[in-house]
């Protein structure tokens, strides 16, 4: 008899899903899905609102990411106003863009997954939680909350706020930074490189004891996109738009607002997120990954001298100079951004130019579409804008970065599922494996920071008959 | 001008027979919520914010409009009437799409500040979310009447100010909208001088400078009250056969 396990809703992510798993007669897996349950509608209710508006409508998508669509946005708004930004202002979007990074990957890093890492993936889940991590690695903890504070610091100085800052806007910033707002990030960056530094030793020592997740959860081979400079480096605000194959082989390099040429989307009945495909190789087959492990899969090089270093440690986790198949390794990706971000930052605060007046650029509407992408901490964002001659939008298609994540996330949860569910042997500790393969992603599914600690997790299993067999609850 | 004496809140005040209640109770120092009074313009009595209650009458009266009178005794702050004015707070935020938070106005509008004020924390009545364009079609300045509240600002100092009477209101009741020339787009408004006045009285976000973004919007009505003077002291007449003009 066939069965249906259901985890809803899956915890420590950033918004509202579920995974169902659907068992055959001898109680293996045979499909496994992650859905995503609440509907936003901001592609639809944005039509008839002006383009300059959208940086602050569309930073509401996310209270973890409002950066990045704020920095999406005001890119599409560029185009739309057809000027080019500030130099100044480009650089201090990049500087707020990698302080982003560095918040959002020590969120997902230190507060959703470590207590996983370090508590153990099936440990008491009354203290796997960042309550539980505070109690027992309270050294650590406190190292995540910091490294985090660090980067919301640092957007709160540019954009007066560190969320929701309205600060990009089309044609550039809003404010420039001043000497002594530069001076004080240049004073907490010290600290912020010695808790990396301690959190990619600490995540390099435990790879022995995860021998088995690295080879089950999200193991296969893919393609990866991800921004890149002209050059090949590392890239988060802007430049090429790269696809590489499972071998690494370039698939696709062009300016960002060519991605209609080579990416496409397919829905499903079952979720509320879209599954953008790679279009030569159709749907599903046209499956790629985006965010930490993919940018860090298509660039030939880092740009910063201690990035590097640790990026040819991470080369070495893939089989003979190819990609890093495992979204395990996500994990480790996620710590060397974190780095690059802030050595870049502190090459930034380095730079005489950087303060000083004009960071904004005015022109009416000189086109009517315009392609914004950036790389949110979790991938490739994409806003896409059609205008009337006045600016007000008759079209927007936002292709967020965890959609991009979408099938990949759909095949790891099954990979893990397959791996740990065998007979009838469910546990919860299990069910906390699956939803790890979900962590790996950060996928961030709606506007709300979850507050810390326990939330409730419903698991049924669902036989065919739709009778509810047996209940799992915490 | 006769003088005449009346009591506001048990205080005995003196005014001039003319002044409205809301002057002689401004004088005093006694606050009450206005949206679509603006000093300077012709009083209109339109939102009802500052309604007033008057010893021996069961009706409520709006201070803006009702001249003071000897040996009147009002009373400007009571339950009930600050009952009535979270109400009428209420009812204006659920007739249109006011999202405070992705305004161009957030953190300086007068109807945010005026709900702020009263300690109006939520909306007791169901949002009729209708369906409203923004007309961006002038080259300077867009309206958006979802965060329109109907004060008519905007046509008294077009129309008593700058003299052009570009913007009037169509439709009745809910269905009211301000309006530029016949109601065509405001870009193609031939009256319009583009002086920007109504942006600057306009209490909410509804008239803004296009390309504002979140939060950016900023109002200066001090040239209200430089023109204002300017006519009383009759500063733009020529004199001496256009020789001169006055000081």
């Amino acid at each position: 008899m066939s069965r249906t396990v259901t985890i809803d809703p899956v915890t420590r992510i950033e918004g509202h899903a579920k995974i169902t798993i659907h068992l055959d007669d001898a109680g293996r897996v045979a499909d496994a899905r992650f859905h995503v349950v609440e509907f936003r509608g901001f592609e639809k209710f944005c039509i008839g609102r002006t383009f300059w508006e959208m940086p602050g409508i569309t930073a509401r998508i996310c209270g973890i990411c409002p950066v990045s669509h704020l920095l999406a946005s005001a890119k599409a708004g560029d185009e739309i106003l057809g000027v080019r930004v500030p130099p100044r202002a480009e650089k201090l979007r990049r500087l707020m863009n990698w302080a982003q990074i560095v918040q959002s990957h020590a969120l997902s890093f230190f507060h959703l997954s470590a207590p996983d890492l370090l508590l153990g993936m099936e440990s008491d889940p009354a203290q796997r939680n960042i309550m539980g991590l505070i109690q027992q690695r309270p050294d650590i903890a406190r190292n995540g909350i910091r490294l985090r504070q660090f980067g919301q610091e640092v957007i709160r100085l540019l954009g007066g706020r560190s969320v929701h800052p309205a600060w990009a806007v089309p044609g550039g910033v809003r404010e420039s930074l001043t000497a002594e707002k530069r001076d004080q990030i240049r004073r907490m960056l010290p600290e912020a490189f010695d808790i990396i530094e301690l959190a990619l030793d600490l995540l390099k020592d435990s790879f022995d004891s995860f021998a088995n997740e690295i080879q089950s959860y999200g193991d296969f081979p893919s393609l990866y996109m991800g921004l890149v400079t002209p050059q090949g480096g590392l890239e988060h605000y802007d430049g090429l738009l790269r696809v590489v194959d499972a071998d690494g082989k370039v698939l696709e390099e062009a300016p960002p607002g060519e991605f209609r040429r080579f990416i496409a989307e397919a829905v499903e009945p079952w979720s509320y997120l879209k599954f953008p495909y790679y279009k030569p190789l159709g749907y599903p087959a046209g499956m790629y990954r985006v965010g930490p492990l993919a940018r860090l899969n298509v660039c030939d090089f880092a740009g910063t001298p201690r990035a590097d270093r640790e990026l040819r440690q991470f080369r070495r986790l893939g089989a003979r100079g190819k990609p890093v198949t495992s979204s395990f390794h996500y994990h480790y990706a996620r710590l060397i951004e974190i780095l690059f971000a802030l050595e870049k930052i502190e090459e930034t605060v380095e730079d005489p130019t950087i303060v000083g007046d004009h960071v904004r650029n005015y022109a009416s509407v000189n086109q009517e579409y315009g392609v914004g992408v950036s790389e949110a901490p979790r991938g490739t964002l994409f806003h896409e804008y059609r205008v009337d001659g006045n600016g007000v939008l008759t079209y927007v298609n936002l292709i967020i970065a965890t959609g991009n994540n979408n099938l990949a996330m759909n095949r790891t949860v099954k990979q893990i599922a397959q791996a740990y569910i065998n007979g009838n042997g469910l546990s919860e500790g299990i069910l906390n494996r699956i939803e790890h393969g979900i962590r790996l992603y950060d996928p961030c599914l709606s506007c709300s920071t979850h507050a810390v600690g326990q939330m409730p997790m419903h698991v049924q299993l669902i036989g065919p008959d739709g009778q509810v067999l047996d209940e799992l609850r915490r | 001008m006769a003088v005449i004496t009346l009591t506001i809140n048990d205080e005995l005040v003196s005014g001039r027979e003319g002044d409205t209640l809301l002057t002689l109770m401004r004088e005093k120092g006694i606050e009450v919520p206005t949206l679509c009074h603006l000093d300077g313009l012709s009083p209109r009595g339109g939102c009802r914010l500052c309604l007033v209650e008057v010893q021996g009458s069961n009706r409520l009266v709006p201070a803006c409009i009702t001249p003071a009178q000897e040996g009147m005794s009002i009373v400007t702050h009571s339950e009930r009437l600050i009952k009535y004015r979270r109400m009428i707070l209420e009812l204006l935020f659920s007739e249109r799409n006011h999202i405070c938070a992705v305004c161009v106005m957030n953190g300086r509008c007068e109807l945010q500040a005026e709900a702020a004020a009263i300690g109006m924390d939520h909306v007791r009545y169901d949002y009729l979310t209708p369906q409203l364009p923004i007309d961006a079609s002038h080259q300077r300045f867009a309206v958006d009447h979802n965060r329109c509240i109907l004060c008519t600002r905007c046509v008294r100092v077009c129309d008593e100010v700058e003299g052009a009477h570009t913007w009037d209101v169509m439709g009745r009741g809910v269905n009211s909208r301000v309006i530029t020339d016949l109601n065509q787009p405001w870009g193609t408004s031939k009256s319009c001088t583009s002086c920007g006045k109504c942006v600057q009285v306009c209490p909410t976000g509804a008239l803004h400078l296009k390309g504002s973004t979140v939060a950016e919007m900023r109002k200066d009505r001090d040239f209200l009250r430089w023109i204002l003077d300017g006519r009383e002291k009759k500063q733009w007449i020529l004199r001496n056969g256009g020789q001169e003009s006055g000081r």
